[in-house]
């Protein structure tokens, strides 16, 4: 009689797993590369690339990209590096996630805590502006911001945004909130506590993990939007994104590819943060509004 | 403290109709318990006296003074909620105290207050915990911590024990019974199950389908039920429940009954005059499985036992009591001896019948007949 061996066993299940690792690591490298291209060509002087061999690591580091990349560099007709328009985003992107993941917790409370007549058409109606392409909403868009005289201005913009993400805010929060306990808001109601009571002390202390997808994905798609920053931002709010065209683009003198490989960089490192700082999260909360609701 | 009083409520969603004219009178320090299947209508009758859901006609007074339309926290009730409702963010004692601060109480009033209640049920050692690190016994007792601490006219509770194990469900349930004998404050109690009323109440109030089946002392339930329903519902094993035949029997009646070899069986009633108008006619008897019996086990003291001899199919000892299956009516019967009692299965037995004991209802309409 024969007994199975076990080595058998055990050495088939590493031939898998080795062939696992290694289509894994041809992926990872896959991903990998483009970044890793952006950040060794970014610390070369321009005779370096243009030497040929992009793939190879600097000769002679340099940070020269980078600073000029910062606050020298020319973008349209100003020598002023990106900086102005990274302030331009922030200006622009703290406003519009911070009202709209507010606005969007709040919606999300009422619709599953307040409920009233026709509440399930309200959402419903939120939710297909998840599917409204950008380039339908443009030109009533820039009819509103003329009206409201915000036209090209960060404010402008702020509206823009927080207006486009209310619908995923209100989905994200909706489907969290539907799945948090009624009864702790009845419970709330009896000891007395209000509307806004029982939204700050009851419901938003327990949102974290929603909140941080929330932030991120708005974060995510308002910094990297370029449809409505070039449509609706002037000189004086022209977001990053667009900048980092104007810089790319631009036909006068020599293409200085290290200095737009840095302001590449320079303009991904913000989304990247908040990806490396609360990844983590987005997991956990994704999954924590997707079981129920 | 105060009575509680509800006047023909009316509670609708929309075209559904989901409490059909309740009428419930409870007394100052009273222990009122609502029971009945999933769906009668029990928790959303609690839900009206809180006033977490609107009521659509009719009127809910506490004391002297109409509630209806009153916000909840106006009300003067605490409730202690099946999940508890522990807010999770907080402390147990920012649990216990988050009512009062609402109100405006003082920091040293609240904490008083925190120690009095944690005292009383023995959780001061839990004080700074979450409730997530609580075991089930120790979030029921926040809970009622909570609804404690408010000193209301009246406390609800809804389902307070349904999420215990078995042996924590009496021992919480002796608690409950303790602490509203030390209160004395008015409390009003919905649970689905009979043996949670029974021992709890000082008056039950069965519902089904959104309409109040009985109300009255828990001997009146048990002892007294106006109907088939309410006779099924309360106590266990439940009352057997028998189709019979009315016979007449000299100047009074009996009634016969198929037994389990298919002979007939008859048993004298005495004393029933209404029972006339159905000479002839089917009825349904309704004999508790205690007063169902073995002779040595049946009441000395009653008059009224008749012993008949009975096929038993099954014997079920249970420790305390044996129970014996037989067959009344075409039905599975339900006798509780003693645990002693001498008895086999598929043999014949003499089982006594307590007709002292023994109810009527008139199968179609399934009330009672008196």
């Amino acid at each position: 009689m024969s007994i199975p061996s076990q080595d058998n066993a055990i050495q088939g299940s590493r031939l898998i797993r080795a062939l696992i690792y290694t289509v894994l690591i041809v992926f990872v490298i896959y991903y990998l590369l483009p970044l890793y291209v952006m950040l060794v060509n970014s610390f070369k002087p321009l005779e370096e690339i243009r030497g040929g061999d992009m793939l190879s690591l600097p000769d002679q580091w340099t940070i020269a990209p980078w600073l000029s990349a910062w606050s020298t560099a020319q973008i349209g007709v100003e020598p002023t590096g990106l900086r102005p328009y990274f302030w331009n985003s922030i200006m622009m992107v703290v406003p519009a996630v911070a009202i709209s993941t507010v606005l969007g917790a709040l919606n999300g409370y009422v619709l599953t805590k307040w409920q009233f007549r026709g509440h399930g058409i309200v959402f419903g109606m939120l939710l297909l502006a998840c599917f409204i392409p950008f380039q339908i909403v443009l030109i009533p868009m820039a009819r509103v911001l003329g009206f409201l005289g915000i036209a090209g201005t960060t404010g402008g913009l702020v509206l823009v945004h927080m207006v486009y993400g209310l619908g995923f805010t209100t989905l994200f929060f909706r489907n969290y909130y539907a799945a948090f306990p009624t009864e702790l808001v009845r419970a709330a109601q009896i000891d007395g506590a209000g509307f806004f009571t029982i939204f700050w002390r009851i419901l938003v202390p327990s949102s974290a993990p929603i909140a941080v997808v929330t932030i991120i994905w708005q974060f995510t798609n308002i910094w990297n939007d370029f449809l409505f920053g070039s449509s609706f931002a002037d000189f004086d709010s022209v977001p990053m994104t667009v900048a980092l065209n104007n810089l790319v683009s631009s036909s006068t003198g020599v293409k200085e590819y290290n200095v737009h490989f840095a302001g590449a960089v320079l303009a991904a490192l913000p989304t990247l943060v908040v990806y490396i700082v609360s990844g983590r999260y987005f997991v956990r909360g994704l999954m924590a509004g997707a079981v129920k609701g | 403290m105060a009575s509680l009083t509800i006047e023909n409520l009316h509670k609708s969603y929309g075209s559904v109709e989901v409490l059909k004219g309740i009428d419930i009178e409870i007394e100052d320090g009273g222990f009122l318990v609502l029971v009945g299947p999933s769906g009668c209508g029990k928790s959303t009758l609690l839900n009206t006296i809180a006033g977490l859901e609107d009521i659509t006609s009719g009127d809910i007074r506490i004391g002297d003074r109409s509630v209806a339309g009153l916000h909840p926290s106006k009300r003067d009730i605490a409730m202690v909620f099946q999940s508890y409702a522990l807010y999770p963010n907080m402390s147990v004692a920012q649990n216990i105290s988050f009512g009062m601060e609402i109100r405006g109480i003082d920091k040293a009033s609240r904490e008083k207050a925190i120690r009095d209640v944690a005292d009383m049920l023995q959780i001061g050692q839990l004080l700074d915990r979450k409730p997530s690190q609580l075991s089930g016994g120790q979030r029921q007792r926040v809970a009622m911590g909570r609804a404690l601490v408010r000193d209301p006219m009246v406390f609800l509770f809804d389902e307070p024990l349904s999420n215990l194990d078995a042996k924590l469900r009496v021992d919480m349930r002796t608690e409950i019974k303790r602490l509203h004998q030390r209160m004395g404050t008015t409390i009003v109690y919905v649970t689905h199950d009979q043996i949670e009323a029974l021992t709890l109440a000082t008056k039950i109030a069965v519902l089904k389908d959104g309409i109040l089946q009985q109300f009255g002392t828990p001997a009146e339930i048990y002892n007294d039920p106006s109907n088939m329903f309410v006779a099924d519902f309360m106590g266990s094993p439940s009352m057997n429940l028998i189709e019979a035949t009315v016979a007449k029997n000299g100047s009074d009646h009996a009634i016969e009954l198929e037994s389990a070899d298919g002979s007939s069986l008859s048993l004298p009633v005495n004393g029933l005059a209404s029972l006339a108008d159905y000479a002839g006619r089917k009825i349904v008897f309704g004999i508790r499985p205690e007063a169902l019996t073995d002779p040595e086990g049946a009441d000395r003291n009653e008059t009224r036992v008749v012993e008949q001899s009975c096929l038993i199919e099954v014997v079920e000892p249970a420790g305390s009591d044996t129970f014996a299956v037989t067959r009344l009516g075409g039905k599975e019967a339900i006798a509780r001896l003693r645990a002693d009692a001498k008895i086999e299965p598929n043999q014949q037995a003499r089982l006594a019948f307590n007709m002292a004991k023994a109810v009527f209802f008139d199968p179609e309409s399934t009330n009672r007949i008196h």
